[in-house]
Parts: C-alpha cells; sequence; structure tokens
C-alpha cells in the first residue's frame, strides 16, 4: 500500500538522521561490527558453496567474527555516555578489557583453527 | 549275604541320592615312577635339595619301590645326627627318618644322644610343631631297633590335646589364635607315635576324645561333584597357604596313624576315605616333588590302613568298538593296583547323552582271575553309537569286609561306543529350477565315485543320502560337509542339513552367484562326514561339476588371493586389501583463493569507512613519555597478533603460551600507563 511504502521510507529517513547524531567513536565502532558481520557471511556462503571439511577451520573462522562483533559492541555499550549505567567507568578500561578480550579470543581461534 | 544285602540298599539308597558323576581315576602305576624319578632330582652331595625334600624323596622312591644309590644319603644324614651338630629337633626328625628308610645303619650311641635331645625338648616345649618333631623323630628311632620308651607320656598327651579346638582342628601354640586344619594332621600322627611309645597304656577315654575329635575334622572335609573328598583350610593365608594336597596328606597321615594304634573302630564313613583316596588318585602325575610326595605317601597310608581300605573302579580302557565286538572290561582293586577282596560288580543303570536313562536291567560282570578283571558283554544290551555313562554297583562277598574296605556303592564312568556307519541311499543330480526335470544319479559314498556334471547358473544341485549306525538307527555325525573347489583354489564349505532320516542339500546356484565370485569353470565336489563315534570317518571325492556363471559386473568382489602353497609357513601371505577413508573432496583451488580476497574485502570497505568518518591521531599523546608508551601499547598489539600468526604457522600452544605470558605482562604495564595517561587528560578536558 502506498502509505506503507512512503512510511517505511520516512521511517529509514529519520532513523538516518538520528544515527547522524551520534558521536564518532561509536560510529567507527559500528563500522567495525559491520565489517566483522560481512566477514562473517562471506565466509558462510563460502562454506555453502564447498561443503563444511574442515570444520574445525570453518567454525574458528566464523566465531572470530562473530566474537569480535559482540565485545565490539560490549564497548559500543560502555563507551555511550547516554548508557546511565556505565556512568562512571571511564572508556579507556572500557577499551582496555576490549583489547583483552580481543586477545584471548584469538588466541582460542588460532589453536582450533587447525 | 543276606544280612548285608538290607545294610547294602541302605547304603546304595543313600549315596545314589548324590549321585556322583563319574571318575577318571587309575591306579598307581610305572607312569608315577617315572614321574616321581623326573621331580626328585639328586644333588651330587646325595641330598635332593634341603633335608625335608630328601626324606620326602627317599620316601617316595621307598613306596614306589625305586632303587637310588643310598650312601651319599645316609651319610648326610649322619653327620646332621652326629652328638656335636646341635641340629634342631626338625632336622633330628628329618635325618632318623631318612636312615630308617633307607636302613643307613646308624650307632646304637648315636641313638642314644639324639634320643636324650629329642626328651629334653619333648620336656621343656608346648609348640605343637617341636611336639611333633621330637615324638616323630622317637617313634623312628623306636622302628629302627632301638627300645625307647616315653617318660610321662600322659603330660605330653595332654600338651598335644590341649591345643585342639572344638571344631577338630589344632592350634600350632598356645599363642597362636588361627586353628589350621594341617596342624590337626600333624597332631593326630604326633598322638599316635605318643601311644606307641608309651610305657603304659594311655587312659582309654582320652583316645576315645581324640576319636571324637577326629569325627568333628571329618565334618570339615570338601568334596567335588566327581566324588572326591579332600581337606582345605578354613583361612587362607596367603603366606602359609599350603593347599588341599598338602593339608589333605597332612589329615590322611594323622588320622591312618591314629587309627592304627587306637583299638576300636575311627566312627567315620568310608565314603569319606574312599573319596579321599579319589582324590589323590585324581591328581593324576603330579606336577611338583612335594604334591608326588604326599600323593604317593598318603595312597600309601591309605593302602592298608585300620579305618578303611578304598578300593576304587577303573576303566582299563574307556571306548568300545562295536565293530571288533569289544567286551566292557572294569577293574576293581586298592589304590596300588592290588587285588580286592572277593567281590561282585554289576552294571545297573546304562544313562545315554543328556542323562537319558538307556538301560536299567542289572547284569553281573563275569570275574577273571588270571587278569583280574570285571568283564561283560555289552552286545546284548543293544547300544548303539555314541557316549554313554554306565552306573556300576560294587557289592563285597564276604560281610565282615564291609568294616574293613570302602567301595563307594555306585560309580559312575563316561565310555565311548565306536561303530561303522553305514552310508546308503544316496543320490545327485541337477535339476531346474521349476523342480519337473530331475536327473538323478545314484551313487555309492563308500568309495570315492566320480560323476560328472553341468549346471548353470539357473539350475539347481541336490545331494541327498541316509546314514545309519549298526544298529540301524538315523546317525547325525558332528560334521557333514559338502566342498566346492574351483580350478582356482577358491574353496566353498556347506553344511549339509538332516530332515527325519535324511540327509539333503540344495544348492540354488542363482542365489549363489555372487558367493563363488561370478567364477565358472570345473568344480571339484567332495563330502566330508566325520565323528568321534564313527570309526569311518570320510572326505571322499564325488566328482566335478561344470559350472557356467553369468560375467561378473564392475563392482562384484574379487576372490580372495590364495595362498602360494597352503602348507608353507613362510612363504607370502594372503595380501590384505586395506579400505581407506576416501579424502574430502576439495574446492578447486581458484574458487578458494577467489574467496579468500572476497573475506579480504570488508577489511578494505572498513579502512575506506575509517577515511569517510574522518579518523584522526589527534589524541595521541604529544609528550614524549606517554607517547613512547602509546606506541609500545600497539607495538605490543601487534606483537601478539604476529605471535598468533607464528603460533598458527610453525609453534605449538606451549612455547606461545610461554611467549605471550612474557609479552602480556609487558603490554598490561605498558598498557597501563598508556591509558591511564589518556584518561587523565580526558578528565582534565572534561573538568576543565
Amino acid at each position: 500500500m502506498p502509505k506503507a511504502t512512503s512510511d517505511a521510507k520516512l521511517l529509514i529517513q529519520s532513523l538516518g538522521k538520528a544515527y547522524a547524531a551520534t558521536p564518532t567513536n561509536l560510529k567507527i565502532i559500528d563500522l567495525y561490527m559491520v565489517f566483522a558481520v560481512a566477514t562473517a557471511l562471506i565466509q558462510v556462503v563460502y562454506m555453502g558453496v564447498v561443503g563444511s571439511f574442515p570444520f574445525n577451520s570453518f567454525l574458528s573462522g566464523i566465531l572470530s567474527c562473530i566474537g569480535t562483533a559482540v565485545l565490539a559492541v560490549c564497548l559500543r555499550i560502555q563507551v555511550n555516555k547516554d548508557n546511565k549505567e556505565f556512568k562512571d567507568l571511564p572508556p579507556e578500561r572500557a577499551f582496555a578489557d576490549f583489547v583483552l578480550c580481543n586477545l584471548v579470543l584469538h588466541l582460542v581461534i588460532m589453536n582450533f583453527l587447525g | 549275604m543276606a544280612g548285608g544285602l538290607p545294610a547294602l540298599a541302605t547304603l546304595i539308597l543313600l549315596v545314589a541320592a548324590v549321585a556322583p558323576l563319574s571318575s577318571a581315576v587309575r591306579p598307581v602305576s610305572d607312569a608315577h615312577r617315572s614321574t616321581s624319578a623326573e621331580l626328585f632330582a639328586a644333588s651330587p652331595d646325595g641330598s635332593f635339595g634341603d633335608l625335608e625334600r630328601t626324606y620326602e624323596a627317599v620316601r617316595t622312591f621307598q613306596i614306589l619301590g625305586v632303587e637310588k644309590d643310598k650312601s651319599l644319603t645316609c651319610k648326610l644324614a649322619a653327620t646332621k645326627l652326629a652328638p656335636l651338630s646341635s641340629s634342631p629337633a626338625k632336622d633330628l626328625f628329618h635325618a632318623v627318618r631318612i636312615s630308617g628308610v633307607l636302613r643307613c645303619g646308624v650307632d646304637s650311641s648315636v641313638y642314644d644322644d639324639v634320643a636324650a635331645r629329642l626328651k629334653a625338648v619333648i620336656k621343656e616345649t608346648d609348640s605343637l610343631l617341636e611336639l611333633y618333631y621330637s615324638v616323630g623323630g622317637l617313634l623312628s628311632v623306636k622302628e629302627q631297633g632301638h627300645d625307647i620308651v616315653l617318660p610321662d607320656s600322659d603330660s605330653t598327651f595332654h600338651a598335644i590335646k590341649a591345643l585342639s579346638q572344638s571344631d577338630g582342628r589344632w592350634r600350632y601354640d598356645t599363642n597362636s589364635a588361627e586353628s589350621s586344619t594341617f596342624a590337626a594332621g600333624l597332631a593326630l600322627e604326633a598322638l599316635a607315635g605318643v601311644v606307641s611309645l608309651a610305657g603304659a597304656d594311655v587312659d582309654p577315654s582320652m583316645i576315645g576324645v581324640v576319636k571324637n575329635d577326629i569325627v568333628k575334622l571329618f565334618d570339615t572335609i570338601k568334596s567335588y561333584d566327581d566324588g572326591a573328598f579332600y581337606f582345605d583350610e578354613k583361612h587362607v593365608d596367603a603366606t602359609e597357604y599350603k593347599g588341599p594336597i598338602t593339608t589333605s596328606a597332612s589329615v590322611v597321615r594323622g588320622v591312618t596313624s591314629f587309627a592304627n594304634v587306637a583299638s576300636g573302630k575311627l566312627n567315620i564313613p568310608g565314603e569319606k576315605i574312599l573319596g579321599l583316596a579319589k582324590f589323590f588318585l585324581g591328581i593324576g602325575l603330579p606336577g611338583s616333588a612335594k604334591d608326588c610326595f604326599n600323593q604317593i605317601e598318603s595312597l600309601s597310608f591309605l593302602e592298608n590302613n585300620r579305618a578303611f581300605i578304598p578300593l576304587v573302579l577303573s576303566l582299563p580302557s574307556k571306548v568300545f568298538s562295536l565293530t571288533s565286538k569289544d567286551q566292557l572290561k572294569v577293574e576293581v582293586t586298592t589304590v596300588f593296583g592290588s587285588a580286592a577282596p572277593p567281590l561282585r560288580v554289576n552294571l545297573v543303570q546304562v544313562l545315554g547323552s543328556d542323562s537319558k536313562v538307556i538301560s536299567t536291567e542289572n547284569k553281573e560282570l563275569q570275574f577273571d582271575l588270571d587278569s583280574n578283571v570285571h568283564y561283560l558283554d555289552i552286545s546284548p544290551l543293544k547300544i548303539d553309537v555314541g557316549k554313554y555313562s554306565l552306573v556300576f554297583e560294587i557289592s563285597l562277598q564276604e560281610p565282615e569286609h564291609e568294616t574293613i574296605y570302602a567301595t563307594g556303592g555306585r560309580n559312575t564312568e563316561t565310555i565311548f561306543v565306536t561303530g561303522l556307519i553305514k552310508v546308503g541311499k544316496a543320490e545327485i543330480g541337477i535339476s531346474d529350477n521349476d523342480a519337473e526335470t530331475e536327473s538323478v544319479q545314484k551313487i555309492d559314498l563308500h568309495k570315492d565315485t566320480s560323476v560328472f556334471l553341468s549346471a548353470n547358473h539357473l539350475q539347481k544341485l541336490r545331494l541327498s543320502f541316509q546314514l545309519s549306525t549298526p544298529l540301524g538307527n538315523t546317525f547325525k555325525p558332528h560334521q557333514v560337509f559338502l566342498k566346492l573347489k574351483h580350478e582356482s583354489k577358491v574353496e566353498h564349505l556347506f553344511v549339509v542339513p538332516v530332515k527325519a532320516r535324511q540327509f539333503k542339500i540344495v544348492l540354488d546356484f542363482l542365489g549363489l552367484v555372487e558367493k563363488f565370485y561370478y567364477l565358472s569353470g570345473k568344480y571339484d565336489l567332495e563330502l566330508a562326514v566325520g565323528d568321534a563315534a564313527m570309526e569311518n570317518s570320510f572326505l571322499g571325492a564325488l566328482g566335478h561339476l561344470e559350472l557356467d556363471l553369468p560375467e561378473a559386473p564392475e563392482k562384484a568382489p574379487r576372490p580372495p588371493a590364495q595362498a602360494v602353497d597352503p602348507f608353507s609357513e613362510f612363504g607370502p601371505k594372503k595380501e590384505i586389501s586395506h579400505i581407506f577413508r576416501s579424502p574430502e573432496k576439495r574446492p578447486p583451488k581458484e574458487l578458494s583463493l577467489a574467496f579468500t580476497c572476497l573475506t579480504l574485502l570488508p577489511s578494505v570497505g572498513f579502512l575506506i569507512g575509517l577515511v569517510r568518518l574522518g579518523v584522526n591521531l589527534k589524541n595521541f599523546p604529544s609528550l614524549p613519555a606517554p607517547a613512547a608508551f602509546a606506541s609500545l601499547f600497539h607495538a605490543g598489539i601487534g606483537a601478539v597478533l604476529l605471535l598468533y600468526v607464528l603460533f598458527w604457522v610453525k609453534l605449538d600452544l606451549f612455547t606461545t603460551l610461554k611467549y605471550l605470558s612474557f609479552l602480556g605482562v609487558f603490554l598490561i604495564f605498558v598498557g597501563h600507563r598508556a591509558l591511564s595517561y589518556l584518561s587523565s587528560t580526558s578528565t582534565k578536558q572534561k573538568t576543565a
């Protein structure tokens, strides 16, 4: 129905405008997340084409992307100034956690990669 | 005999209630003599090991009648008996007995000294073993012709009796808590020795008490299903465990010695004495020197004792051939094979397999005085080929012998009857599937035949025949196989099933094409019929079969490669075809490379996006110290990632973790400094 599509268009436009207002560092984190998820999707497509052998490599690749995306989400939550819960947490501390968790994740990934 | 029959009947009823399985005992024979000579090996100094083993050796040879040079052994015993040798009672005991067995001829002065020493031991000690050795030594000295009287025999008797327990067993001394059956045997032998050595008669009531102890001891006897009885210790102590042979031998020695000196009869059932004899004979040829000594000495004590003399029933041969009309032969002898008193042997029952009763006719076996054998012609019993249990009944002809001899009433023995099996009505032929057209040939399987058949895969091969025993019954042998052997030596075996009275096999080639590996050509036919009861088991050639099978499809199994020479042990073996897991299908290399590039695209997109967002390094600290820390922080992260790449390429987890721990500590330190500087600057910015 024409009203629905125009409503959807209006919705997306307002979303885009609101998003432009977010601080730059949050936008960086969002971009990082998009990059990670895109890499994961490409790997899934590849597995769909050639089959899941060797399965451990596929899993480690997917989990590295998804894991780092999840950690980025956590960082975003903690760094976001609008978030009342983490008001007292310095963003540098959150970033240090992000880095440390990523390093541990990638150690496990490398081990599982085979 | 009239008086004996009711008693015998009750005995039979009692024994039949516990009908024993067949025993396979044979009396002592020359095989035992050669075994004993092998087991007891003499050393150059005349001994056979230690002093106890030397005594065991000479006593065994004495009983079995084996002659050995005795001079060195006598000298060895003499050194132990010498007045200044200060040998303990145990050594004196063995040395005196060795001299007695070998008739060494020891000086009476030496024996006087020995006797004095042993009497001194008896006075001082209250240990069962010391009393046993000293009393035994004195008894042996007395038996060699020297007059010995034991002073104060009553107190010695009491000293030994004091160690007895309520269940008939004995303790070794007043301190030990455990009682032992082996010790009971030693004690009874010692008590018998005391009675023999006593100057005046020992108190008869004491003898009566000991007789009761013997009855209680016999209540602890154990038995096997085949009627053998034996003694074993109640508590098994790993270090001291002597085993049933040694323990039973000790009890037999003690009980028979005591029965020989005590007046009146011992109240023990003859069945148990016979069971002990069966136990010792059931050992067969012993494996160790000690077992050999215990077996032979116990049997010699049982051969002639005042309790019961066991009479064993044995069969010289257990296989009887119907073809040669063998007679059933049975021997009833003492344990050493000597003749038994006059008795009758009756065959009361014949049991087939699964204890099916074949015959309950009571047939008396006739006795051949010259060969001491009871025999019976079994052909009137119409026993067919196979395995049977025969139940015999022994009855003594003199009623007073029943208190002297133990026969065990009923005895069961297993025999095998063999005969010639007739093969009849043998037919072989090829038939088509519709079973209408059949071409069968009658063949005679008693000699190798040579039929020539040809068939294709749509036809069937039929073979049928009948097997009958000498008495005309159908016979079901253990093995009935039809073998087809191809010219390439590939063989196939088929079991011929039996239905009603006929053995018949139908080979439907349509279903067997794959089993035969699609091999067409000439097959040799062979029939194998065999059984233990068959005297004419055969593997006969039937002829040849020209078989026409269709071509093998591509994926058909190949026949197994035949051995170069089936009898050669060292030739090449059959080749083993391993089945490997088929490797996974990998994608083509170009596709993988394309996708690798595709995966790297999002990272490029990320960088472009960062540039678009206007990322800058403005916040990088300008002061030298924090700047250094910040750059070291980034360098540290880069180093860790490089370490991970190295880990994937060639390092193992342990080295990686080692390096990671160093890098991690460094990184934490550096990172903390860098980030705390950054946070302090940002708070300053906020507050300012």
